[in-house]
């Protein structure tokens, strides 16, 4: 009841590189269970009496947590995770709608594999994406603004294997247990692939560009007249309505032009 | 200012490699911190103090100050920890900062653990996006590559390591002392405080926790000064800031701009309310934030306005609903998150959350009572201030404002026997649907 030796042999050096990351090596648990995640794909008594003995630990302790975290999973994991985001914006946005077609599309239930393995359904909490809602995440990656015709086609691209793309994310999709092995701390080579933003990450600075809209011209012009809270000579960028409001509101917020430098 | 939106943190994303360290130095990175390597500790303490810039991590409390809290001399070990556990619903602000400038956090990193006398930080990172976990090892790595990070800083004698640590699906782990007992290995549960983290932390040691948004902040306050943050915002929330849009609102993301900007104004620059509808609430800062409605619309989004017309600026997680959509359902979804989420420490929380779903959940299906809103209101009542950390005090805000805005709606359910919403209607794709 132990992991075959060949394993351990290979997880052993992994497992002293990420306690050597700590100060305590308590801390290096999450770690470790993240590890033995990325050899099972879940975590197993096997896994639970892995760790136990590299931090020397009881396997009560490290059960205890283990079962706190809901990324640890405590039954096999198909290939692709699929965790569609639930909560209440997503949710709204048409989350619900999507999960529930994809079990009956996929025929599993929350937290269940597909008989060939490949795909878990579950549905998740908010993965801080709330502008790209709805959200669905495979192992981890961002795909966003789904809708339930959208996700039936990432289902069927990843049982067919034929290729499929975060929105923000890796060029190429990792399966489970090398997400899990990335989370451990051994990143893949893939951090310089995938955009660096999307669209709604970058709405405000199209805008500001689009208006002219240059904080740090109107700082220097700010300087330059000496600390007053006058605006600035108007460039001839045009300015929108919105602007003229802006400009009107924080004028007024500033009761003390003095204190500027 | 001129300038309605402010893009600084944000002002190099559209770039294909603003995330890399060539792209970052080709943007002005790395130049804050000889500057701030050069001053001595205190005084780039005293440098975040003028900013009064308050922490972006949604309690507000000034990072400066934080940072001062730091005892001096003694033998035990400081610690800086980044707090980049974001998973507050509505909270998407730093997840796309750390995809596209996760230098611009590893060099405020470096200059808060200087100013602190840290020798190691950590980044607690969620690890449920796994790409912003593989671009902070990369930062990471580049940094220390250029000689950012290791010994003998750009020859200055200070000495750094960083930890990128992925968390494992934890909501309370952004409670700070939680996040501390997590990143020990132990189950992320909160402490009592006193005493606090700048006492007793990290293994017991001083230790700072911080936002990113606020970390990231850090080259732009030491790099140009204090006065060029202050010039920012209002009276007393000074600076800018990310404002996340979500929901029903035609152009949805990031808009940075200073504190004080109004959601008229946010709405107006993000092309309104999506077509044809109207706004019916929205949440200023997160689900932990009390729900304004539309009209809330002229309130300045600074720590101040937002608190005396009622709800909290918290993380400026502006989620956005209109007419179509069900409160009570919406309200019930977050309780049910914070019932997932309770770490079950304490009795208010854990108990208190369990009943305030089953209250709500009999309200949604039309199965409730007027009886059922009182007794709403005074469970939440006594979760507030009596549990351990503000996970409990959060289940109240969307609760008791939700109620005294659309307390008709909540009756409305049981008179129909049911929830007089279409789901449908609500969500971005009813045509496909239809």
């Amino acid at each position: 009841m132990s992991l075959p030796e060949e394993v351990r042999a290979r997880l052993e050096p992994d497992a002293t590189q990420i306690i050597e990351r700590y100060p305590r090596s308590r801390s290096a648990l999450l770690p470790l269970l993240h590890l033995v995640q990325a050899e099972q794909g879940y975590v197993t008594q096997d896994g639970i009496e892995f760790c136990a003995e590299r931090l020397g630990l009881t396997e009560a302790e490290v059960t205890a947590v283990a079962s706190f975290y809901t990324m640890f999973k405590h039954q096999p994991v198909g290939e692709y995770h699929l965790g569609v985001c639930t909560n209440s914006l997503c949710a709204v946005m048409g989350g619900d709608a999507i999960f529930a077609d994809l079990q009956g599309y996929l025929g599993v239930g929350n937290d269940e594999t597909t008989a060939d393995g490949k795909i878990s359904l579950e549905h998740v909490e908010c993965n801080a994406a709330c502008d790209y809602a709805p959200v669905v995440m495979v192992n981890w990656e961002f795909f966003d603004n789904q809708t339930p015709r959208s996700a039936r086609e990432l289902v069927d691209g990843l049982r067919s294997g034929a290729g499929v793309t975060p929105t923000r994310g890796a060029a190429r999709l990792c399966t489970w247990k090398q997400a899990s092995r990335i989370l451990a701390g051994f990143p893949d080579d893939q951090a310089t692939t995938g955009r660096t933003a999307g669209e709604p990450s970058l709405a405000g600075l199209r805008l500001a560009r689009a208006q002219g809209w240059t904080p740090d011209e109107d700082l220097a012009a700010e300087r330059r007249s000496g600390g007053s809270a006058e605006p600035p000579a108007q460039s001839d960028t045009a300015r929108t309505d919105t602007a003229r409001t802006d400009t009107a509101r924080t004028d007024t917020a500033r009761t003390d032009p003095g204190s500027k430098p | 200012m001129t300038s309605v939106l402010t893009p600084e943190l944000s002002a190099h994303w559209d770039e294909p490699d603003s995330f890399t360290l060539a792209g970052y130095l080709r943007d002005g990175g790395y130049q804050a911190l000889p500057t701030a390597l050069a001053m001595p500790p205190d005084e780039v303490i005293q440098t975040m103090k003028d900013s009064v810039l308050r922490g972006r991590g949604g309690a507000g409390f000034p990072t400066g100050l934080k940072w001062g809290f730091i005892p001096k001399g003694g033998d035990k070990p400081h610690y800086l920890v980044v707090n980049a556990d974001e998973s507050e619903p509505g909270a998407c602000k730093d997840m796309p900062t750390l995809l596209a400038n996760p230098h611009a956090l590893v060099e405020g990193l470096i200059i808060a653990s200087y100013a602190i006398s840290a020798h190691l930080a950590f980044i607690y990172v969620r690890g449920e996006v796994l790409h912003v976990v593989r671009r902070l090892h990369h930062a990471v790595a580049e940094a220390r590559e250029a000689g950012y990070l290791g010994a003998d800083i750009l020859g200055s004698g200070f000495d750094l390591q960083v930890v990128v640590h992925a968390g494992a699906g934890a909501y309370i782990c952004g409670e700070e002392t939680a996040l501390l007992d997590s990143l020990e290995g132990y189950r992320g549960q909160p402490r009592l405080k006193p005493p606090f983290p700048a006492v007793e932390g990290l293994y017991a040691c001083p230790t700072v926790v911080n936002n990113v948004e606020s970390i990231a902040t850090v080259p732009y306050i030491l790099g140009r000064g204090a006065a060029d943050f202050t010039a920012f915002g209002t009276e007393k929330s000074k600076g800018f800031g990310l404002f996340s849009l979500s929901g029903h609102v035609t152009i949805p993301g990031q808009y940075e701009a200073p504190l004080g900007t109004t959601l008229r104004e946010l709405l107006e620059l993000a092309g309104g309310i999506r077509a044809g509808h109207r706004l019916k609430f929205w949440t200023p800062g997160g689900s932990s934030t009390p729900l304004f409605t539309d009209a809330h619309l002229d309130v300045p989004l600074d720590y101040e306005s937002v608190a005396a017309a009622g709800s909290l600026l918290g993380t400026r997680s502006v989620q956005l609903f209109d007419e179509t959509t069900c409160v009570v359902r919406v309200v019930l979804r977050w309780i049910e998150f914070y019932r997932h989420e309770s770490c079950g420490k304490c009795t208010p929380c854990r108990e208190g959350s369990y009943w305030v779903v089953q209250l709500l959940e009999a309200l949604e299906s039309g199965q409730g009572s007027e009886a059922d809103l009182d007794k709403l209101l005074d469970i939440c009542t006594n979760i507030t201030g009596r549990a351990f950390c503000a996970l409990g005090d959060s289940i109240e805000a969307p609760v008791k404002s939700s109620i005294t805005y659309f307390r008709d709606e909540y009756l409305e359910h049981q008179r129909l026997g049911g929830c007089p919403f279409d789901p449908a209607a609500s969500t971005l794709f009813q045509m496909e649907h239809a």
